[in-house]
């Protein structure tokens, strides 16, 4: 059985913490930092990376095109799932 | 500190998913948080990539926000006076016909001072793409009365709301145009959700591949948000752009090979 | 093959524009320069060479036009008159700002606003002094024959792109309608788009793999580039200064007296000065034929023998201004002129100079 496990890589720099990201985010992986960037925007980072499936909604919808989605298959090994 | 986590496993080359267009240089983006004007561009620069295009396609920038597009656009570009970017785009296409030729418009160019030569650019049936994004506000000069601005809507000019009795009614032009025998593909999408982006991908290659044709302009309207203009975050306008632009401006296919589509 | 016709001058410089490899005309519908786009449109240089010829749906897009065309690094063209070319002055503005080639026929007709049909020279200013906003030059050329206007064409291409600037004919509704005997260039081919993306790397042919995006635009937000830009504009028109002035003497080396004309009146000023020298006075005509550059220094130099000039202009003194900045005080100078589109005859420039400037 192949589990898909997503991730995203946000350029914290160029983000503008607008946060058009979070609603689009099916899994709810999405929230902002508490800090700053040099700029002085509260950047996206995933809160919980384990529910990303990397299905790149995120990345399409930000307006600056900071996101970098990536996904990988991983197999599950038969004695996990007893 | 915030606590984040890069699962190395996960992002490897080999597993890359989603990159932004190289056709988007990368200089950082001028435009304000949320803006649906850095989609837009992205997505054209994405479909200008994967037409494999780059060499044969000259956009040109309006006044407004995004007079800066080619700042951001890795292609050749021209920036217009307001307004006259389809004059400019109908000597561009008729001079090099092979050649891919779009215009970035927002609703103040296409819509006010440039109504004549986007209404007879139209009608002339050119060959070009029209990109219109609507906010239904000026952004750049800070946030006044555009003619898409909907009625009661409150703007720098119009800090009362548009009073339609003094006003006029918001201008629908894009319906105008599409009854326009010269208009061969006329949309209206968004670029403020992930599905919505999806959809104005496809709108934009159409517009690209109806260019091929040589059977009339292709016409993307993108309502968009303005956060800053309407003064809200960007998730809240583009909630209240779904609640009050989208009944004004609703989205879908109006004008699909030439023939109107009937609701 | 060259060709020797009779011709009307706004017909003329439209087919010596086709033969000059044009690649685009965009004009409007106004008296008296219609026949302009009535000529190309009838003859079909289409068919001929290829040539782009579109009425707009008004001289502002018809200017904006010639902009998208110029930046793509093709000789293109315009004309109208003086209401429409005050209609053009933003395009003309933005168009010497992103430093694009254009040529710009301005058949002048009497004003302001929306005047009359019948020519005058009182786009002087406008032509030469701005018109648009902003420092920026024009290169002015002012024919005074159909000759000239056919000639003005390929010249006009020429300085256009030698200098990356727009150039403007400022002809006026009586060189325009007139018709005379015309030698005519033969057919230079038109560039191909490979001709145009050697010569021109800075136009915007589509961006290949070897070279940065081309962008012309006229906007730069950051003041200490856009002051180097503006320096780099003077530059030009100095060079133009310095490279370019072109002008026509009569009768001037023994002369005591000068008139100062050009265009058509220059012409009704040679028979003035054929009258004046029959009653004895010794006068004679130089005929600026570049407005910009002005020729001063021309001006400098014959003020040396003369006692007095006259500037004749169809205008309430326009010209005049640059005639006095150049002889800077050293003597009179005076100014006839028509408006309202009347049409001075030689007689009344004799009796004007006599009044004005001998006897006074």
């Amino acid at each position: 059985m192949a589990k898909v496990r997503g991730a995203i890589v946000v350029d914290s720099e160029k983000c503008k913490g607008c946060e058009v990201c979070v609603p689009s985010c099916p899994t709810q992986v999405i929230d902002m930092v508490r800090e700053v960037n040099s700029k002085g925007y509260h950047f996206a980072y995933m809160a919980n990376p384990e529910a990303c499936t990397g299905c790149a909604n995120c990345a399409i919808v930000c307006p600056d095109g900071v996101i970098t989605v990536y996904r990988k298959k991983s197999e599950v090994k038969l004695n996990d799932l007893q | 500190m915030t606590e984040m986590i890069i699962p190395a496993d996960i992002v490897r080359e080999e597993n890359l998913v989603y990159k932004k267009t190289s056709l988007m240089l990368e200089k950082p983006l001028s435009y304000c948080p949320g803006c649906g004007h850095g989609t837009a561009h992205r997505i054209i620069m994405e479909v200008v990539e994967e037409l494999g295009i780059q060499s044969e396609t000259i956009g040109v920038a309006p006044v407004g926000c995004s007079v800066l597009a080619y700042e951001f656009m890795n292609i050749d570009m021209q920036q217009a006076a307001h307004g006259r970017a389809p004059a400019i785009a109908t000597a561009l296409k008729r001079l090099m016909p092979d050649k891919f030729i779009f215009t970035y418009q927002g609703d103040g160019d296409l819509a006010a001072i440039g109504t004549a030569e986007s209404i007879h650019a139209c009608n002339r049936g050119e060959f070009f793409t029209i990109f219109f994004i609507n906010n239904g506000i000026y952004g750049m000069t800070g946030g006044q009365m555009a003619p898409t601005t909907i009625p009661g809507m409150p703007t720098s000019t119009s800090p009362y709301g548009r009073d339609i009795s003094i006003m006029g009614n918001p201008l629908k032009i894009t319906e105008l145009i599409a009854q326009l025998p010269g208009t061969y593909y006329v949309t209206r999408q968004s670029v403020h959700t992930p599905a919505n982006v999806r959809k104005t991908k496809k709108a934009v290659m159409k517009a690209f591949e109806v260019q091929k044709q040589k059977v009339g302009i292709s016409f993307v309207e993108i309502v968009s948000n303005c956060n800053s203009g309407w003064k809200l975050t960007p998730n809240k306008a583009n909630k209240w752009m779904e609640e009050n632009m989208f009944p004004f401006y609703p989205l879908g296919d109006i004008k699909v090979d030439g023939q109107l589509v009937v609701k | 093959m060259k060709e020797f016709v009779l011709m009307k001058g706004n017909e003329a410089i439209a087919e010596a524009a086709i033969r000059a490899g044009a690649d685009g005309y965009f004009g409007y519908p106004i008296t008296p320069q219609s026949e302009v786009l009535e000529y190309l449109m009838k003859v079909k240089p289409y068919e001929r060479t290829g040539m782009v010829v579109l009425q707009a749906e008004s001289e502002v897009a018809a200017i904006n036009m010639c902009y998208g065309g110029a930046a793509a690094g093709r000789k293109i063209m315009t004309s109208s008159s003086s209401p429409g070319v005050s209609l053009k002055m933003e395009g003309i503005s933005y168009m010497a700002g992103a430093e694009l080639p254009c040529l710009i026929l301005n058949v002048s007709r009497g004003g302001p606003g929306l005047g009359t049909i019948q020519p005058s020279q009182a786009d002087y200013f406008q032509a030469v002094k701005g018109g648009g906003h902003g420092d920026y030059k024009l290169l002015v050329l002012a024919p005074s024959s159909v000759q000239e206007m056919a000639d003005f064409a390929g010249l006009g291409f020429e300085l256009a792109f030698k200098y990356r600037n727009p150039v403007m004919v400022l002809a006026d509704g009586i060189i325009g309608q007139m018709m005379e005997k015309v030698w005519l260039e033969e057919q230079k081919p038109r560039l191909t788009h490979e001709e145009v993306v050697e010569r021109y790397p800075w136009a915007t042919t589509g961006k290949p793999a070897n070279r940065p995006r081309n962008v012309i635009t006229s906007l730069e937000l950051d003041s200490a580039k856009q002051e180097l830009h503006n320096h780099k504009l003077q530059a030009k028109y100095k060079r133009m200064e310095e490279e370019e002035v072109r002008f026509e003497e009569f009768d001037c080396e023994d002369a005591e007296y000068l008139l100062i004309a050009y265009g058509s009146v220059a012409r009704i000023c040679q028979k003035a000065v054929k009258i004046a020298r029959e009653k004895g006075i010794k006068v004679g005509l130089l005929r600026p034929i570049t407005l910009f550059p002005f020729p001063k220094k021309e001006i400098q130099r014959l003020t040396q023998h003369l006692k007095g000039i006259l500037v004749v202009e169809m205008n309430a003194g326009q010209m005049l201004e640059d005639v006095l900045l150049a002889v800077n005080g050293k003597m009179n100078v005076e100014h006839y002129g028509r408006m309202g589109g009347i049409i001075p005859v030689p007689d009344e420039i004799v009796e004007s100079l006599k009044n004005k400037i001998i006897g006074g």
